[in-house]
């Protein structure tokens, strides 16, 4: 088991490089840079640059060097000394404005797995074991609206409904007087009143997607004569399905874990836009829209290692539930 | 019963298992009537959708009544609306609109309304419905800022938002079967690389790369190119679940004894893939495709509402959305939400579809 997570571990590391390549990639790809918005800004405030000032500011921000070697000298910044870059836009080092909002994206991103997990399980159990029941049909019915309903529309509605009827703002991860406060045991607790309701609007598709497979897998188990057989010999109802057919409906499940957390972390930036969250999609956002370049790509990358790390996470946890796969994933020992 | 299942062709089979299928059959419906307003938009489309008109900023929807009673108390049937009386409250410096019972608007089918090109060829102004009197304006679901009718913008929308899932699904499709399908035909190292690059995309998160990508488009483009762009960038990453379907089929299919007797009996290439194996696996794509495209609807959707997909004066969904962006317009306006709706029910109805098109797609199956 050990050798197999160091195997696994180090797999990562190529498709860490490969990603930040991407993230730098897909910033500085496209024409135009911060350059030529800050001179976009400059004529439209009637100051128009000369060339050489541009050029100037160009030098002066390294952005008129070939691109491999701005990527070169971003990756080496952050291996040998973690420097991410500097924010054009904030003129502050990328790393003071991240790790706050890194933190809170990873555990929001947890939470809402958790919450997934706690409400799909049960409820996928209770809907193939009774099938066709009233409960069935309600939650099947809830499911396919939640698989339908874009997160960031499901946010705007419930900050209608709260608006419109509690009279509350439901945006924000913290309340005002908290935002700025450094961490303590009371803005923990505000964080913990404040999360829940992008954890469910995030949590929601992913439910009812969860709901489906587990139904769907559980159905194919319920009827194989090794159920019968438990049954034959005694068993409790409740015992014979924890112990036979729910274990085995529930391996295709953390298999597509990994999925469900992309899935997750990549909704999370617009329903943080939405929700005015302090979390990554925000201030991606705004980077993005600044061309604040290493900010951006900074950011993005982190988003990909998130999810890179949750699929390690979901392979490690799939290979402890099942020592088949850990038998051929440790190359057949 | 004239037929007999073994003298029915596959399509006929198929289409008789997903005729039983009562969701799938509905969501055919209602897409097929989605789809229907998208191409009949103008119309359908009572006003014009970019005619604003100050006075009737954030306008309530109008409820429709349809007899009018006279002075002498007898009642005749005339479809109409009630014009609005507005106050302006100078607190909050807001137009407050109430149902003016004096003005009536009549409506009615077939009326005289702005002209356009019915196809993009027939010159008319005839619209479905729309009020009687060309100069008066109704407004069924509220309007907007600008006091432009959110009815009408919301049948405009559906052109673009139910046409970009079916563009970028298209050209997710071109990709996902010559990579796919390289990948399976091929295997070694083709197969190798192919499905490292679709784990390594599939791994990451794909909002974050589309607003990264998005976000690049100057807001100068012109309208038709970004729409292009757009399609092209949810393309990049949506091609990978079609590839690796096409893929699977390819591969499982290659082995089968008819492939390789066609191979024996000296078939080209293109011929065996064409005549012999895609016959087998095309409805399997046509469902997996279907599937596709709500996913892709909601990225536009959410990359308009972000403000960096489609912009105004492009009439989307998500773009309409981005009108109910802040609380302070929603709580107003809370009829800026219907956009929203008609995603919710194209995302249901297309995967309805899908799903039963995925379980007619193997007719010979039990």
């Amino acid at each position: 088991m050990g050798q197999f997570m160091i195997k696994r571990a180090l797999l990562m590391i190529p498709t860490m490089v490969a990603i930040s390549f991407v993230a730098f990639l897909i910033i500085t790809l496209p024409p135009g840079d911060f350059v030529d918005r800050i001179a976009a800004t400059a004529a439209q405030d009637g100051d128009r640059m000369t060339d050489a000032e541009i050029g100037a500011l160009r030098e002066a921000y390294g952005l008129n060097r070939p691109l491999l070697i701005q990527y070169a000298d971003w990756v080496w910044g952050m291996v040998s000394r973690g420097d991410f870059g500097t924010s054009f836009f904030y003129s502050l080092p990328v790393d003071q404005l991240i790790w706050d909002r890194l933190g809170l994206t990873s555990l929001l991103s947890i939470l809402t797995l958790v919450f997934i997990w706690i409400v799909a399980i049960p409820i996928g159990i209770y809907s193939a074991v009774r099938k066709y029941s009233l409960g069935d049909y309600v939650f099947t019915f809830f499911g396919f609206i939640g698989l339908a309903v874009p997160n960031f529309l499901l946010a705007l509605a419930l900050l209608y409904i709260s608006f419109r009827y509690l009279g509350l703002s439901v945006g924000g991860l913290f309340s005002p007087e908290y935002i700025d406060a450094p961490w303590s045991l009371a803005k923990f607790g505000d964080l913990m009143a404040h999360i829940w309701i992008p954890m469910i609007v995030l949590g929601t598709a992913g439910t009812a997607a969860v709901i489906r497979t587990i139904r769907a897998n559980l159905l194919d188990e319920l009827h194989r004569p090794y159920v019968t057989t438990a049954r034959a010999k005694g068993m409790p109802e409740h015992r014979v399905l924890a112990k036979y057919p729910v274990r085995h409906a529930l391996n295709p499940f953390v298999s597509s874990l990994n999925e469900i957390f992309v899935q997750i972390v990549s909704g999370s930036t617009i329903v943080s836009v939405v929700l005015g969250l302090q979390t990554t999609g925000p201030l991606l956002l705004e980077a993005l829209k600044q061309e604040d370049m290493y900010l951006a790509a900074t950011l993005i990358m982190f988003l990909g290692f998130m999810t890179v790390i949750g699929t390690l996470f979901s392979d490690i946890l799939l290979a402890w539930l099942d020592p088949r796969i850990r038998r051929e994933l440790s190359g057949g020992s | 019963m004239a037929h007999n299942a073994d003298y029915d062709g596959q399509w006929r089979l198929i289409w008789r298992r997903f005729r039983k299928h009562k969701l799938g059959f509905a969501g055919l419906l209602v897409t097929a009537a989605i789809y229907l307003v998208a191409v009949f938009a103008e119309f359908l489309a009572p006003a014009d959708p970019n005619a604003i008109s100050p006075r009737n900023t954030y306008a309530p929807p109008q409820s429709l009544h349809f007899f009018v009673t006279d002075k002498e108390g007898n009642s005749s049937f005339q479809p109409h609306v009630l014009g609005y009386k507005t106050k302006i409250d100078y607190d909050s410096g807001r137009r407050t609109f109430e149902e003016n019972p004096h003005k009536v608007i009549p409506v009615g089918f077939f009326v005289k309304g702005h002209d356009y090109k019915l196809l993009g060829l027939i010159p008319t102004e005839r619209h479905l419905f729309g009020p009687v009197k060309s100069r008066d304006r109704i407004y069924l679901l509220g309007a907007d800022r600008l006091g432009r009718d959110v009815l009408s913008r919301m049948i405009y929308g559906t052109r673009v938002s139910m046409s970009i899932g079916l563009v970028g699904v298209t050209l997710s499709l071109v990709l996902g079967v010559l990579l796919g399908g390289a990948s399976g035909y091929f295997g070694g190292w083709v197969d190798l690389v192919v499905q490292r690059v679709i784990e390594f995309l599939q791994s990451l998160p794909s909002i974050p790369l589309w607003i990264g990508l998005a976000a690049a488009i100057p807001a100068s483009t012109p309208p038709v190119q970004t729409y292009l762009l757009i399609t092209v960038i949810l393309s990049i990453i949506g091609w990978t679940g079609l590839a690796r379907v096409v893929r699977g089929k390819f591969l499982s299919l290659k082995t089968e004894d008819f492939v390789k007797a066609a191979r024996l009996d000296g078939c080209s290439v293109p011929r065996v893939l064409v005549r012999h194996m895609m016959p087998s696996f095309a409805s399997h794509i046509i469902a997996v495709v279907t599937l596709a495209i709500p996913g892709m609807i909601v990225a536009e959707t959410s990359l308009s509402f972000l403000g960096i997909g489609l912009q105004q004066p492009v009439v989307s969904w998500g773009v309409l959305l981005q009108e109910a962006q802040n609380i302070r317009a929603i709580s107003t306006a809370p009829w800026l939400f219907w956009p929203g709706f008609m995603v919710v029910v194209a995302v249901l109805a297309l995967n309805f579809l899908g799903d039963g098109l995925r379980d007619a797609a193997d007719p010979y199956a039990t």
